[in-house]
């Protein structure tokens, strides 16, 4: 594996290159939180785009398709789809009225430190789980690949290398890393597909025509167990390129659309995809982000297609996992690699391995930059000071400090949750978005009605109820065999039937909002405040 | 401009003060929210039931959706295939209908600073 090590290297030093670039570019606080307003809209839909194909996408979606087949693609058209929310709603109006964090808009009109303090505290959670996803990753695919290097090694690299870029790069060396990262994993991406598809002489429907001999089985009722179902029933087969291997039974398909809900509004309450909008000067560049990231993410989720339909016919998911003692201990999260290494040879293999790693290290970067600008400028500055003083210096440094905070926390957190399913921590961080963030956000733009204590109560609701229902979730709860790999957390059958709590949390979210505002009243300044809010969103007059 | 700041400090000097209530009655900015409105309204219940419609069929018709089309290319798979290029289309119909938004706000804009400065 000595290639990989190298490309690994590669890799870190070039990125630790432009960091040391950038840190002598970054002295004040717009330098630090937003790149200075810097970027174009080109550069900053390839850094969307790179903040969104984290592990999940990935080698998360490869998985589930390779394990799954058609079911699996369901994430995939999702998280495009995803991005009409951002576009029409979203990206504009924000990129109008805030400067430098989510909270900024969510408080524009409502009394400073409750929202503040909320938003901050919805903006860690969000953060930090969806960055435990990226380091459990990252964990499992470097000390699988490179054996001499244990999981927990892997993770503290991970956390200190990404703390170097936050802390001496900013905003500016986290937008290069993520730029050179979606460019990496597009090519990656289009190379693997070109192979895959050349395995089958360039015809989709020859390589359809193999995917529709992969099959796989499910029962009704109950789970399968040694080829047969509870009762005696026979299990059901479906082949790979039919819906049913993942979703079915009694709540298949409410689960489906529970997901759905978390997918397609999720993204527009996700901390780290928002805080890109403040790097370009102004809601025309926001807008040219959107598009060229759409474009990008687009072709991409497309193409898991072939990454997931391709693992499934030419490596197949028996296959797939690493070698322990004679014994293939499965692992969907190496679907992707393991594609590459059938097809490239050990070469390839690295090559992919690096991508993934590369990418997991810019997604982290971007969720750390998205969640110390929240303690630093939400927090420390307008809720502990106030907002008095305005200190440059003592905002970047307090920015730096929580920085470094937040990622020894998930450093600790990854390990001691390193048995958790990646792709049920991502689920997870993207239902809390859509429960907490996504009702505040759009109610304050687009509601005169609205109230402080009608946020507060819709953010702690919508936080609350999604992060019970996961717990309560088959997802958290169930009973494995003694001999299973990966067990779930609490041994007991579960509460909530939905693996995503979106179809329930998301409604209470808004709700719990509505209702609160409609019984309370706000001060007589905030009908100022929301034509203000509406002028600015609309026009972009006195943006920053 | 200012950070927002809790009611009572005072913005920074530097800064023109709009009176946003004035800008926000004039008939040029009420015309220009309706006709975001009139585009963002329909383009966005057009694609989430659009959207939606690929969970529901999948997820309650999954005998209509697995039948083949192309060989074995399903309704399925093209029905979600489809969603690509609806979301690219949507976005494509947005980015030419912002164009005037951008000349109506950019007419605001203009008269406010000019009232401003």
């Amino acid at each position: 594996m000595n290639t990989a090590l190298v490309m690994f290297i590669a890799f870190i030093a070039v990125t630790l290159g432009i960091t040391y670039w950038a840190s002598r570019r970054t002295h004040t606080t717009a330098e630090f939180y937003s790149a200075g307003r810097s970027i174009t809209g080109f550069q900053n839909g390839w850094a969307v785009a790179g903040d969104y194909m984290s592990a999940a996408s990935f080698l998360g979606i490869a998985g589930l398709i390779a394990f799954y087949g058609y079911d699996g693609f369901m994430y995939s058209v999702g998280w495009l789809v995803a991005y009409l929310t951002v576009l029409l709603v979203v990206a504009e109006p924000l990129r109008n009225t805030g400067r430098y964090t989510m909270a900024d808009v969510l408080a524009f009109r409502f009394r400073q430190p409750a929202v503040r303090t909320v938003a901050a505290v919805s903006t860690l959670t969000v953060s930090l789980v969806y960055m435990i996803a990226q380091m459990v990753g990252a964990g499992s695919i470097v000390s699988l690949l490179i054996p001499a290097i244990s999981f927990r090694t892997a993770i503290v690299m991970v956390g200190v290398l990404m703390l170097v870029y936050v802390i001496f790069g900013g905003m500016l060396a986290t937008t290069w890393v993520q730029i050179v990262k979606a460019v990496l994993l597009m090519g990656g991406t289009i190379l693997l597909s070109i192979l895959v598809l050349a395995k089958f002489g360039f015809s989709f429907t020859d390589f359809f025509a193999a995917v529709a001999k992969v099959t796989g089985k499910y029962c009704e009722v109950g789970t399968l167990k040694d080829g047969a179902c509870p009762g005696g029933a026979a299990p059901v087969t479906r082949d790979f390129t039919q819906p049913g291997l993942y979703y079915h039974g009694r709540w298949g398909a409410l689960s489906l659309v529970s997901l759905g809900i978390a997918l397609i509004f999720g993204t527009a309450g996700l901390p780290h995809i928002l805080v890109r909008f403040y790097t370009v000067k102004d809601s025309k560049a926001a807008r040219t982000s959107v598009v060229w990231a759409m474009v990008l993410i687009g072709s991409f989720y497309i193409m898991t297609t072939f990454l997931g339909f391709g693992a499934a016919t030419l490596v197949g998911k028996q296959n797939i996992g690493v070698m322990k003692e004679g014994v293939l201990a499965p692992n969907q999260n190496l679907a992707a690699p393991l594609l590459a290494e059938k097809l490239g040879g050990e070469v390839f293999l690295s090559f992919v391995a690096a991508i993934a790693f590369a990418t997991i290290l810019a997604v982290v970067a971007g969720l750390t930059i998205a969640s110390s600008s929240a303690f630093a400028h939400d927090v420390w500055f307008n809720v502990v000071k106030r907002g008095k003083k305005a200190d440059d210096r003592e905002q970047v440094r307090v920015a730096r400090v929580a920085a470094a905070c937040i990622g020894a926390l998930s450093i600790v957190l990854a390990i001691s949750l390193r048995t958790l399913n990646v792709a049920f921590l991502v689920g997870l961080a993207f239902a809390v978005a859509a429960s907490a963030n996504v009702p505040a956000i759009l109610l304050t733009l687009y509601w005169r009605r609205f109230t402080t204590q009608g946020m507060v109560a819709g953010m702690v609701v919508g936080l609350l109820a999604s992060v019970v229902l996961i717990i309560l979730s088959p997802a958290v709860m169930g009973i494995d065999a003694p001999t299973a790999a990966v067990k779930h957390l609490i041994q007991a059958d579960p509460v909530f039937p939905l693996d995503n709590p979106a179809l329930v949390s998301v409604p209470l979210g808004f709700l719990a909002a509505i209702l609160t505002s409609l019984a309370t009243k706000e001060h007589p300044e905030a009908e100022r405040l929301y034509d203000e809010l509406n002028v600015r969103a609309n026009t972009g007059l006195g943006a920053v | 401009m200012p950070d927002p700041m809790p009611p009572g400090d005072a913005p920074p000097a530097a800064a023109p003060e709009h009176d946003w209530t004035a800008i926000e009655s004039t008939p040029a900015f009420r015309e220009l929210v309706a006709s975001k409105r009139r585009f963002i309204v329909p383009a966005t219940v057009f694609f989430i039931v659009y959207y939606f419609a690929l969970p529901v069929l999948v997820g309650y018709f999954p005998g209509v959706m697995s039948r083949d089309v192309v060989g074995k290319v399903n309704v399925a798979y093209l029905f979600a295939l489809s969603q690509f290029l609806m979301a690219w289309a949507v976005m494509a119909l947005y980015v030419r209908r912002a164009r005037d938004f951008d000349a109506q706000e950019h007419a605001i804009v203009e008269r406010a600073a000019g009232r401003a400065s």
